[in-house]
């Protein structure tokens, strides 16, 4: 299943499962980031599943790459994996004063704001990977009828709980940060929460998100979620 | 306050306190963070009889000043540090790194500079009082996470130690040397360059710049001319990293680095260079070369063996 095992330096291993960024690539990637979470294997240090690949970081004192890597390929993916997908259901306000993008897709595409919003409503969405920063969730796919490259210039602050889309993926942004996704919205809940202990971050790697309107008055209900 | 305690009179640049890392949080975007420079981070512990994961101050550049508020106890610094201790008897002196120092109530410690070198670390007998946060005392600034609510220290605020007997007096001969050479391994992106590009990789200087900081070091002087594709798809990433985004300027990735990311990747330092690596202050010179797997293993070994020989002479 893994196309390619090789390493990234001295204590990091690159597992390759195919060129494509799809559902069906991404859900082996998570399978065996699950696996060898579950297996616990000795030396492991950090598992960082992405689209297509999944590096594993481990301790030079007590593993080395060959070993490891052997390791890996002997491992029985079949093993019953338990399913810890979870479905998420996300609030998201689009008024204008969140939706800081939004007139410049709209000429772009030809279409009002209602349609984009809605074009953007209708789908689930599968959590193909978290990180860059805390808890940021990289949500795919988008409908084709509304895919936009990055933004040429990034913004230097990109509020916090923004909800941003970039070719065939949407992700919110946990902190207020730089970046260059097209705002279409903003969540007023918490998706990554440190003084969570057991649970920091909402959604985790293969979850299923959707997203639901709310109006700005709203967001107080939301206040300490 | 209740126990001993020191108030920061000035927090320092970047203080910030740290463990030998946090583990197994990469996958929702937490690097491993943690002491930058782990060797003097363990001999400062060691110092000061505390355990090899107990938290320190990490400070750079400028350091702290602090206020001793308690029964007597011992203090060390660690790295190439140009400090002060100020007495309650408004004597004041200059004080040396490598060597316990005994405070009292009232002292003052000013930590006034890193000589030459970026990181320095701060430790007391006993440790702070403080708690782990995912089993780490490590602090991720961005992302607001660890003791101290993730924050650096501040100044005028307080910082409670654990109840401690006076420690004894320790002293350790030790000069921290500087490295020719950057050793890197291949990275997964090495065929993107140009051979032109690849050759002056390993044969030019590159220049550290001042955008360099616990996340990331920038160089330049030499553009690295990507001939494949200036971007990849988003994937994870190691510290140490070497990658170069469209501008043909490397950037190395240091331990509070973004855990995806998409531009290209070169090399990536080996482990027995990391902590050298890390002190390497803005303007300098660096010069990379290119090194196999199984070496960087053997000189991690012997690395690791001649820290843990600096350690055992600490008795």
């Amino acid at each position: 299943m893994i196309k390619n095992i090789v390493n990234l330096g001295d204590a990091a291993i690159y597992c390759d499962f195919g060129h494509d960024v799809n559902k069906e690539i991404n859900s082996k990637v998570i399978k065996y980031f699950r696996a060898l979470k579950q297996k616990n294997l000795k030396g492991i240090t950090n598992l960082s599943p992405s689209y297509n690949k999944l590096i594993i970081t481990f301790d030079l004192n007590e593993t080395c790459f060959d070993n490891l890597k052997q390791e890996i390929i002997d491992l029985n993916i079949n093993m019953k994996v338990e399913n810890q997908s979870q479905k998420i259901n996300i609030p998201i306000c689009c008024d204008d004063e969140f939706s800081l993008d939004i007139e410049r897709i709209e000429k772009k595409f030809g279409k009002s704001k209602s349609e984009i919003i809605n074009l953007f409503l209708n789908k689930n969405y599968f959590c193909y990977m978290t990180g860059f920063v805390a808890g940021m969730p990289f949500l795919g796919d988008i409908d084709n009828k509304i895919q936009l490259n990055r933004l040429k210039t990034p913004r230097v602050k990109v509020p916090k709980g923004s909800i941003g889309l970039t070719e065939q993926f949407c992700n919110i942004y946990t902190f207020e940060s730089p970046g260059g996704w097209n705002i279409i919205g903003k969540t007023p809940i918490n998706i990554f929460n440190p003084s969570n202990k057991k649970k920091p971050n909402l959604i985790s790697p293969g979850d299923e998100v959707a997203f639901y309107e709310i109006k700005k008055k709203d967001f107080t209900k939301f206040y300490g979620r | 306050m209740a126990g001993d305690y020191f108030k920061i009179i000035r927090g320092g640049l970047n203080s910030t306190f740290q463990d030998l890392g946090r583990k197994n949080l990469y996958h929702i975007g937490l690097p491993f963070s943690g002491a930058m420079d782990k060797r003097n981070y363990l001999i400062a512990n060691k110092l000061v009889n505390n355990n090899k994961n107990d938290a320190v101050v990490e400070f750079a550049f400028q350091g702290p000043a602090l206020k001793y508020f308690g029964e007597k106890r011992n203090i060390v610094v660690t790295g190439n540090v140009n400090f002060k201790i100020l007495k309650n008897d408004n004597s004041k002196y200059n004080a040396e790194c490598y060597k316990t120092i005994k405070i009292e109530n009232g002292d003052i410690i000013d930590i006034l500079s890193t000589i030459n070198s970026v990181y320095g670390y701060f430790s007391v007998n006993g440790g702070f009082k403080l708690d782990k946060v995912w089993d780490s005392f490590s602090t991720t600034i961005r992302a607001k996470v660890g003791p101290n609510n993730g924050c650096k220290l501040t100044d005028g605020q307080e910082i409670e130690l654990n109840n401690s007997k006076l420690s004894p007096n320790k002293k350790l001969n030790f000069i921290n040397t500087k490295i020719e050479f950057i050793r890197v391994i291949k990275g997964t992106n090495y065929d993107y360059f140009s051979e032109k590009s690849l050759k002056n990789f390993f044969a030019k200087t590159f220049k550290v710049t001042k955008l360099t900081d616990r996340m990331g070091m920038r160089l330049e002087g030499n553009r690295l001319d990507n001939i494949k594709n200036t971007n990849i798809k988003s994937e994870g990433l190691v510290k140490g990293t070497i990658q170069v985004p469209a501008d043909g300027c490397p950037i190395i990735l240091l331990s509070d680095h973004g855990t995806i990311g998409g531009y290209p990747k070169i090399g990536v330092v080996i482990s027995a260079d990391y902590d050298k690596l890390v002190q390497i202050t803005p303007g300098s010179k660096i010069k990379f070369k290119e090194i196999q797997l199984k070496d960087a293993e053997n000189l991690y070994k012997i690395y690791n063996m001649e820290t843990n020989n600096i350690l055992n002479k600490i008795i």
